[in-house]
């Protein structure tokens, strides 16, 4: 029924079945390449700068060292999408909880709250995350929770936003007037109902920490024992006049991970939410 | 001070309540000592305009005045003995819901538009019972059946969208009638319905009360749902009762200036020999300016020297002969009202039939 129609809406566009059908490529490239594609993206396996398509142990060309870019890029996926995912859930968490906590009693607790939200909103959110990852060994936690900090303010406003809406409700008033306790109402009633914008904003949320990653990663903050895309460029960015190849794959990869994200994130958007479906 | 005859059969009593707000312009009362006696079985209708309390009352009963910004600042509401202003939140989500349920104007809004309706019976029943989920599950279509939608077992999975208005109110009547309450709180019920389901609604809410001696306390701004449903009647005017007595009593002889122009305003009305429809003069004045003088003074014909002190709610001795003759209700209910200068029933008035 409900559930349904909102399968339905979301399958009506054709950006979003685009978008999922990608989305799902690269999972499937990321997740079951590195069990096919049995190369380490750590070891020479032929001479430097090999061009693309021109020598069939590395079919994507070789690096500055020689490194298979293919198996980089076969090997690099997971970290970026792990970060993402991992840094969008602890922004999910920070921000829903504060936003709403914010917006269900209101009053100086809403007062703090917000202005450490704004706190962290004018801070330099990449300078920030840096600052964390040099503290802090880089490792897939630590990268994860330094993008996680800076970014869950969008999160919190909106979770906010929402609860200030939902809470006048009558219904509300009804589950208070049926005996329902306050933990209830803000998860159990309030949340759920916001759910819409959020699951959306939280897909938005994992394209950003994906793109952060690589810049991350670009900057050499990533982790020196793990492969990503973000740090194949950062590596090959000072070649790039000689051999385009070696940050064009890994930045291409990118490119579509989150371009696919945002395409669901869309097509989210447009099921759930029912002022945007008639469009 | 004005009390209410017979306390101690009182299923509810609300005794000198006082909510005050905090507004721009400072404190602000918007209940003044709210009197009046709630009796098992009975239904009780609150009247007013928009803005006289009415809603604030029911809130308050509850505990439910909207924080920050209101609270109880004085008085006392005795449910069987035990008040509740002083009740802890623990004691006072036992008793919502449980013993005292509500049922809210717009049955759009007051159900969770992402659960079905079933779920949301269910969930009420396990919060106060020790039902298992599949018994209360059962115990919802039992209690669609109940309030008369029509095949529950595929209603009980619908979503609150996909029913009617009137089929959402009765809905809205089986989860509060889940847990078998003494009270019944209905806030403007049927004001989004229209009227044919209005009468389908009412005649639901009585049968309910005749069959398992729920005592209602019906809210509502219409005289005429007063007449028709109410077995007394209490009249709000900014944030206190004016008057209050039997259905029979109030409406054939109003002695409060306001209740008879309340009444004078229903078209079927016979008080009133104008061809034209009557109107109160003036406007509900802004409860942040009302000082120590009657709060209907400005609007009232009949106001003297006397209502520059407020009238307190006493009980109307010149109505002793006219409540035997005419009110065939043994119970011995106070006809009160809160007038320096009460109206006297006249000739005119008792003739015409409830």
């Amino acid at each position: 029924m409900k559930k349904h129609e909102t399968l339905q809406m979301f399958l009506r566009s054709p950006a979003a079945i685009l978008g999922s059908c990608l989305l799902l490529l690269i999972m499937l490239f990321t997740f079951v390449g590195p069990h096919v594609y049995h190369v380490d993206p750590l070891e020479m396996v032929s001479t430097p700068f090999m061009e693309p398509f021109t020598e069939e142990a590395a079919w994507l060309g070789t690096d500055q060292l020689g490194r298979d870019v293919l198996a980089g890029l076969v090997n690099g996926g997971a970290m970026t999408l792990a970060v993402g995912a991992l840094a969008a859930c602890l922004s999910l968490l920070i921000g829903i909880t504060l936003g709403a906590l914010a917006g269900f009693y209101g009053g100086w607790i809403d007062l703090l709250l917000m202005r450490v939200t704004e706190f962290f909103q004018v801070l330099p959110a990449l300078l920030f995350a840096m600052v964390i990852v040099t503290l802090f060994a880089p490792s897939i936690a630590t990268i994860a929770i330094a993008i996680g900090v800076v970014s869950w303010t969008g999160v919190a406003r909106l979770t906010r936003g929402e609860f200030l809406r939902l809470k006048t409700l009558e219904f509300i008033l009804a589950e208070r007037a049926a005996g329902a306790k306050t933990s209830r109402l803000i998860w159990r009633v309030i949340l759920p109902n916001a759910l819409a914008p959020l699951l959306v904003s939280a897909t938005f949320a994992v394209g950003a920490a994906i793109l952060f990653e690589a810049g991350l990663s670009y900057l050499g903050l990533g982790d020196p024992n793990v492969w990503s895309w973000g740090r194949m460029i950062g590596d090959g960015r000072q070649y790039v006049l000689d051999a385009w190849w070696v940050v064009t794959w890994p930045g291409l990869m990118i490119f579509l991970t989150v371009l696919s994200i945002t395409l669901v994130a869309d097509g989210l958007n447009q099921a759930l939410n029912p002022k945007l479906r008639d469009r | 001070m004005a009390t209410i005859a017979n306390q101690k059969t009182a299923l509810l009593a609300v005794k000198d309540v006082c909510v005050e707000f905090r507004t721009r312009d400072g404190m602000v009362d918007v209940l003044r000592q709210v009197n009046f006696a709630l009796h098992p079985g009975e239904i009780l209708g609150l009247v007013g305009e928009s803005g006289s309390g009415k809603s604030m009352t029911s809130l308050a009963i509850m505990g439910l005045v909207p924080k920050p910004g209101g609270r109880v600042k004085s008085g006392q509401v005795l449910y069987r003995g035990e008040d509740l202003v002083q009740a802890s939140d623990t004691r006072l989500r036992q008793i919502r819901g449980a013993r005292i349920a509500m049922v809210f104007q717009e049955p759009m809004t007051a159900l969770n538009p992402i659960h079905t309706i079933g779920r949301q019976i269910v969930e009420t029943l396990l919060l106060h019972s020790a039902f298992t989920k599949i018994e209360a599950r059962q115990r919802s279509i039992d209690l669609l059946r109940e309030v008369g939608i029509s095949s529950p077992e595929q209603r009980v999975d619908e979503y609150p969208h996909q029913l009617s208005g009137g089929m959402r109110q009765r809905a809205m009547i089986a989860m509060a009638l889940a847990c078998e309450p003494d009270i019944l709180i209905a806030d403007e019920p049927t004001t989004a319905l229209d009227v044919t389901v209005q009468a389908q609604i009412f005649d639901l809410l009585r049968d309910l009360q005749q069959r398992k001696g729920t005592a209602i306390l019906l809210i509502t701004h219409d005289m005429g749902v007063i007449a028709e449903m109410c077995d007394r009647v209490a009249v709000m005017y900014a944030g206190t009762i004016v008057e209050q007595g039997t259905t029979a009593e109030v409406l054939e002889a109003p002695m409060h200036p306001y209740t008879r122009g309340l009444i004078n305003c229903l078209p079927e009305s016979r008080l009133s020999d104008a061809d034209w429809l009557a109107e109160i003069p003036g406007v509900v004045p802004a409860l942040s300016s009302l000082g120590a003088e009657c709060a209907f003074k400005e609007r009232c014909e009949f106001q003297t020297a006397a209502c520059a002190r407020s009238p307190d709610l006493s009980v109307a001795l010149s109505s002793v002969p006219l409540m035997s003759s005419v009110s065939g209700d043994p119970r011995p209910f106070a006809r009160l009202v809160a007038c320096h200068h009460p109206l006297l029933a006249s000739p005119s008035s008792v003739v015409s039939a409830p």
